[in-house]
């Protein structure tokens, strides 16, 4: 356990992160006030009492809403995360196996071409066909995930094929699926562990975004990059409907990048200095 | 007078002591030998001369350079030495240049940080220091970049850097340690050829004694970061008086005990084996281009005999070993153990595989991290039909371990818990536990310090008489071939080019490139060898 | 040289033709029968019939697709279903508040990113080291459109230095014009100079740790000497590839600020076409942001060779 305190990084950001996943968590449950309900009465307060971070134009109540906020962005940037380490870690691994064959070139090219499109240009395809939705959104961003695993996967596989130990297991007899199981997998692990918290704070990152030009979760599912789109027309009236989300996006996605520097000190001291 | 004199150097990097009142001088025209194992601290007292020290490292004690006391100036005045008064030249040639830029634009650098001539002038003294280096213009362009050159060319350029400005002092640490023996050769003979021109110091750091026994007029052995003999080499070589010295010395000659029951019978047949690499091609529509690495290679190894194969990189060694292991298809020949072909139908022949093991050269690289020493010694269990299981698997890895002088419960523990020389230990004992007929050791001592290797190789010359193991021993050393093989064969260029029992090979070479690699490589003279 | 570059160029030229596919297969065959989407539930066969002629929707997927793609060459875009003008009139005044928006970003950003890096690597360790960090770090996790309208609230609203929103044209000068993509630049700039200064720094942390650059020392090269004439070119290869990548996100970072500042760009042009259903539009706008894409980095390929000798010689 002590070895958690070895990176200064870690705690900080693992607290952090934490407290949105349990707003997250909770919201399932339980919200201060219900966020479908309008309630014009109660329009444009400021934190008070009864409603901590305020209300927006509609009356309802911020805090809920960004504890909602924070299931809609957490719930999408994990999902994608899944999809882009489901499938690109095998075609890595694979790739790498077969270095220099056709498979590695095509998924290779696969790769580039997917690199050409950012998730928001994929988002705009699939919404333009399908409309927008959380899922659309959790699609989009999960197939740019894909070549970004495969990417880092192939890349340290490779430098892994060439070490003696491969070649030993080679001499055992053992064929390239199976050592990329037993022996490269384990060895990439660390690599793709802190790779996944990055994807997973960029994508809350690209959720956000999405919402707000409004090719997201749809209305009336809370979502922080909805409620800075609806905020600006007020800003200069109301900067606090501006200010919770930003602020709540900011602070997750800086916990859960202080909390991948905390773990690429823990996981491989050698790549303390390759910190981006 | 001397050049160079360190007194009472004593080095400790955050706190930790590495080198503990060292001393040692180099005159003018003369040749400083240090000698030491890995950890030895040799490294850091040359470093120490040039002030380029990692952080956190504090010195204390006196190195006088040609009159200052460089542990006294400052980065400026440090600045001012390097270079010009003393220069260096390290031990990897093939990372110590700059990709980006040609070997001109290099070399030339150093005469423009400490004089205040023209680009122009300094590219002609350039041009001259790299012809001092064996490197003429017309072969080696100023306009070359280091990717064109071969390890031992690029050593030539950082030579050359090294010496543009005639500096007082050389340091060399393991120059030549990462370079082929004809190669390593060449390099020391040019050392030697510039120590006399300008009247220089030179201060040689190398593990290998036989290369400094050569070379230097003085010498100093270095152990655990202090000096425990020091001298004029011939007579630190006659009058030994430190047990580390004399056991140094023992374990580079030593030749491990062995009767070496040879049989009759051949185990492994290599016949016109061909080996071919596609290298190149053009393009989508272009031909390719195919480059040959083993070129109709035929030999045999009987039961129960220990063949060397000595060649430099580049020859076709390893290829040939993947191709006997069954990793690799030949395109041409075959290759038949104890009648069996390795390769049928494209797919590798499990019975004859299990009975051929390999120990690897890197004792770091060949084991996974991540496993435990029981995981990994049990790999080849992968090829055996029944491998065993419970109690009996037990007793299989106990009896590896034992048998190569580690103990049952070392199977608990991982990789990273053990030096190198016990990693080579658990690779035999990874290459055993099958109980194969044959072991081909690919380089397999050539990463340990000379006193572990000697241990090692007496551990295999007792392993094959007790086993009754064969053994395929690639080395570029000769004298460790020349120590544990029955007979050898010299590889150059995908061929075979010499074979014969190893004595008569080496002490009677018949091909050139026999007689090159001989020559070539560096031994300990006769009359300490026999002291 | 010669070599390199020409197998670069049809490797773009095979990209571009991929990613056309790509996209004319997600935006014509996925939905089905483009007129009935544009049209709706409701359309009735003969006006979909008239639709499908008027907008060259006729035709097997392989026809349709090549005059396309043969439309996409010279410069042809089709129809915009919405506005029945053709897409190029449409693309191209707002093409030019896109590009030299997202092209003025990355000037910034790179502007920015490469002295902070460099400087934050020399002095590893150091409080100038780790405010440069602590600031990155920030700046990699503001969403850049929130820090855009914090940035309207500040400096529009309040001080009135620049304008709230809106573009005044490029007829109206080019100073107006570039003041008023200023505030969305400065927007999109901050987290990407946050990302590049950080992986500068990185590259330069590595390279200093090079074989070479000790070798430097002993020539007698100070430290600074060492780190901008061998460590600084060295460093650059990483952060070239980076630069390649970043470039997408820069793209859709502008299309998203527009939103923010007003700007008759891309973004509000492809957003409304997403709503109208206008499939047309929808696919030139991407063809042309991804073709964007694919150019840049071919440039970046270009610029390696350029960097790195090893890249030019052919093997």
């Amino acid at each position: 356990m002590s070895v958690l305190f070895h990176s200064r990084t870690l705690l900080p950001g693992l607290f952090l992160s934490l407290v949105f996943v349990a707003a997250a968590l909770i919201s399932l449950a339980w919200v201060p006030y219900d966020t479908t309900v309008l309630n014009i009465a109660n329009r444009m307060k400021l934190p008070s009492w009864e409603h901590w971070l305020g209300t927006d134009q509609f009356g309802r109540d911020i805090l809920s809403m960004i504890m909602v906020g924070a299931r809609t962005s957490i719930a999408v940037a994990l999902v994608a995360v899944g999809i882009g380490m489901s499938v690109g870690v095998p075609l890595g691994l694979a790739a790498a196996a077969r270095k220099g064959g056709w498979l590695d070139e095509i998924i290779m090219r696969a790769n580039d071409l997917v690199f050409a499109f950012p998730s928001l240009l994929i988002a705009v395809m699939i919404t333009a066909v399908f409309g927008a939705s959380a899922l659309n959104a959790i699609i989009a961003i999960g197939i740019f995930n894909i070549p970004v695993f495969a990417r880092l996967t192939r890349g340290a596989a490779l430098s892994l094929w060439n070490r003696d130990y491969i070649l030993a297991a080679r001499v055992a007899g053992k064929g390239p699926a199976r050592i990329s199981l037993e022996h490269i997998l384990p060895n990439v692990a660390n690599l793709l562990i802190v790779q996944g918290t990055i994807q997973f704070s960029l994508g809350i990152l690209a959720e956000a975004g999405l919402s707000y030009v409004g090719l997201g979760a749809q209305p009336p599912t809370a979502s922080w990059g909805r409620m800075l789109a609806d905020s600006q027309t007020m800003i200069s009236l109301a900067p606090h409907l501006a200010l919770f989300p930003g602020l709540a996006i900011l602070l997750t996605v800086l916990g859960l990048n202080l909390m991948g520097d905390g773990l690429r000190d823990i996981l491989d001291p050698k790549l303390r200095r390759a910190r981006v | 007078m001397s050049l160079l004199s360190i007194e009472n150097l004593s080095l400790s990097i955050h706190g930790i002591p590495v080198l503990k009142d060292v001393s040692m001088q180099v005159a003018p025209g003369r040749i400083l030998g240090v000698i030491g194992e890995s950890g030895s601290g040799k490294s850091m007292s040359a470093f120490s001369v040039m002030q380029l020290l990692p952080n956190g490292t504090s010195c204390s004690g006196n190195i006088s350079l040609a009159g200052q006391d460089v542990l006294t100036l400052g980065e400026r005045d440090l600045c001012r030495i390097r270079g010009r008064d003393v220069g260096m030249v390290f031990q990897e040639p093939m990372t110590a240049l700059n990709p980006l830029q040609t070997i001109g634009a290099q070399v030339a650098e150093t005469i423009l940080v400490h004089e205040n001539v023209s680009k122009s002038e300094a590219m002609v003294r350039a041009a001259e220091a790299l012809r001092r280096a064996e490197l003429p213009q017309d072969k080696f362009p100023l306009s070359r970049y280091p990717h064109e050159l071969s390890g031992g060319q690029r050593q030539r350029v950082v030579i050359a850097m090294a010496i543009a400005l005639r500096p007082k002092l050389l340091i060399a640490d393991e120059p030549t340690t990462a370079l082929d023996v004809t190669t390593q050769a060449q390099i020391l003979e040019l050392l030697k050829k510039l120590v006399s021109e300008d009247n220089m110091g030179l201060m040689l750091i190398s593990h290998d004694l036989a290369v400094v026994a050569d070379l230097a007029d003085d010498l100093v052995i270095m152990k655990n970061g202090e000096v425990v003999e020091a001298g004029p080499t011939d007579t630190v070589f006659r009058t030994m008086q430190h047990p580390y010295s004399k056991a140094l010395l023992a374990a580079s000659n030593h030749v491990p005990d062995r009767e070496g029951l040879v049989q009759e019978t051949p185990l492994l047949k290599v016949q016109n084996v061909v080996r071919d690499y596609v290298t190149h091609t053009h393009g989508w529509w272009g031909k390719t281009v195919h480059f040959r690495a083993v070129n109709t290679v035929s030999f045999e190894i009987k039961k129960g005999e220990s063949l060397g194969l000595v060649g430099e990189s580049g020859c076709g060694k390893s290829t040939l070993t993947r191709a006997i292991l069954g990793l690799e298809e030949v395109q041409g020949g075959e290759i038949l153990f104890d009648g069996q072909p390795v390769f049928t139908h494209h797919h590798a022949n499990i019975a004859v595989r299990r009975r051929m093991q390999v120990v690897f050269q890197d004792p770091y690289g060949s084991f996974n991290p991540r496993w435990k020493v029981e995981r990994l010694i049990t790999e080849p269990f992968h090829l055996l039909d029944n491998p065993p299981k419970g109690a009996e698997r037990d007793r299989t890895i106990a009896g590896a371990l034992e048998s190569v002088g580690l103990t049952a419960e070392d199977r608990h523990k991982y990789i990273h818990e053990f030096s190198g020389g016990q990693r080579q230990r658990i690779a035999i004992a990874r290459a055993l536990i099958i109980k194969p007929d044959l072991i081909i050791l690919d380089e397999a001592v050539s990463a340990l310090d000379v006193s572990v290797r000697a241990q090692v190789l007496d551990l295999l010359a007792d392993l094959s008489d007790r086993l009754d193991l064969t053994y395929l021993f690639i080395s570029h050393d000769l004298s460790v071939v020349r120590s544990i093989t029955d007979r050898v064969l010299v590889m150059k260029s995908g061929e075979i080019v010499e074979e014969g029992p190893t004595g008569a090979v080496f002490d009677a070479p018949k091909h050139d490139y026999t007689k090159q690699l001989v020559a070539a490589a560096p031994v300990l003279p006769a009359d300490i060898t026999a002291a | 040289m010669l070599h390199y570059f020409l197998k670069r160029l049809l490797s773009l030229s095979l990209s571009l033709v991929a990613a056309s596919i790509v996209i004319f297969l997600a935006l014509e065959v996925v939905p089905g029968d483009p007129a009935a989407y544009m049209l709706g539930l409701n359309a009735q066969e003969d006006t979909l019939q008239a639709l499908r002629e008027e907008l060259g929707l006729t035709g097997s997927i392989f026809q349709r697709y090549l005059s396309w793609a043969g439309g996409l060459l010279v410069g042809d875009f089709g129809i915009s279903y919405t506005y029945r003008t053709p897409v190029s009139e449409m693309i191209g005044d707002r093409l030019w508040v896109s590009l030299p928006l997202a092209i003025y970003a990355l000037t910034l950003s790179t502007l920015i990113a490469f002295p902070a890096g460099i400087w934050a690597a020399s002095r590893r360790g150091s409080a100038a080291d780790a405010s440069v960090m602590g600031v990155t770090q920030l700046g990699v996790a503001i969403p850049n459109f929130w820090f855009a309208m914090l940035m309207v609230l500040v400096f529009a609203i309040n001080l009135r230095w620049f304008s709230a929103g809106g573009f005044p044209g490029w007829d109206a000068g080019f100073f107006a014009g570039m003041k008023a993509l200023t505030l969305p630049a400065i927007a999109l700039a901050l987290p990407q100079a946050s990302i590049l200064t950080r992986v500068m720094r990185s590259s330069l942390l590595d390279t200093l740790s090079e074989d070479f650059i000790r070798t430097a020392r002993a020539k007698g090269l100070t430290k600074g000497q060492a780190l901008w004439r061998h460590a600084v070119r060295n460093a650059l290869i990483p952060v070239l590839t980076i630069l390649g990548l970043q470039f997408s996100f820069l793209l859709a970072g502008a299309i998203i600020i527009e939103n923010v500042f007003f700007l008759p760009g891309l973004g509000r042009l492809v957003f409304q076409s997403i709503s109208a259903r206008d499939l047309i539009v929808v696919e030139s706008v991407v063809m042309l942001l991804v073709f964007a894409v694919i150019i840049v980095n071919f440039a970046v390929d270009m610029a390696y060779a350029w960097v790195d000798p090893r890249l030019r010689r052919r093997r």
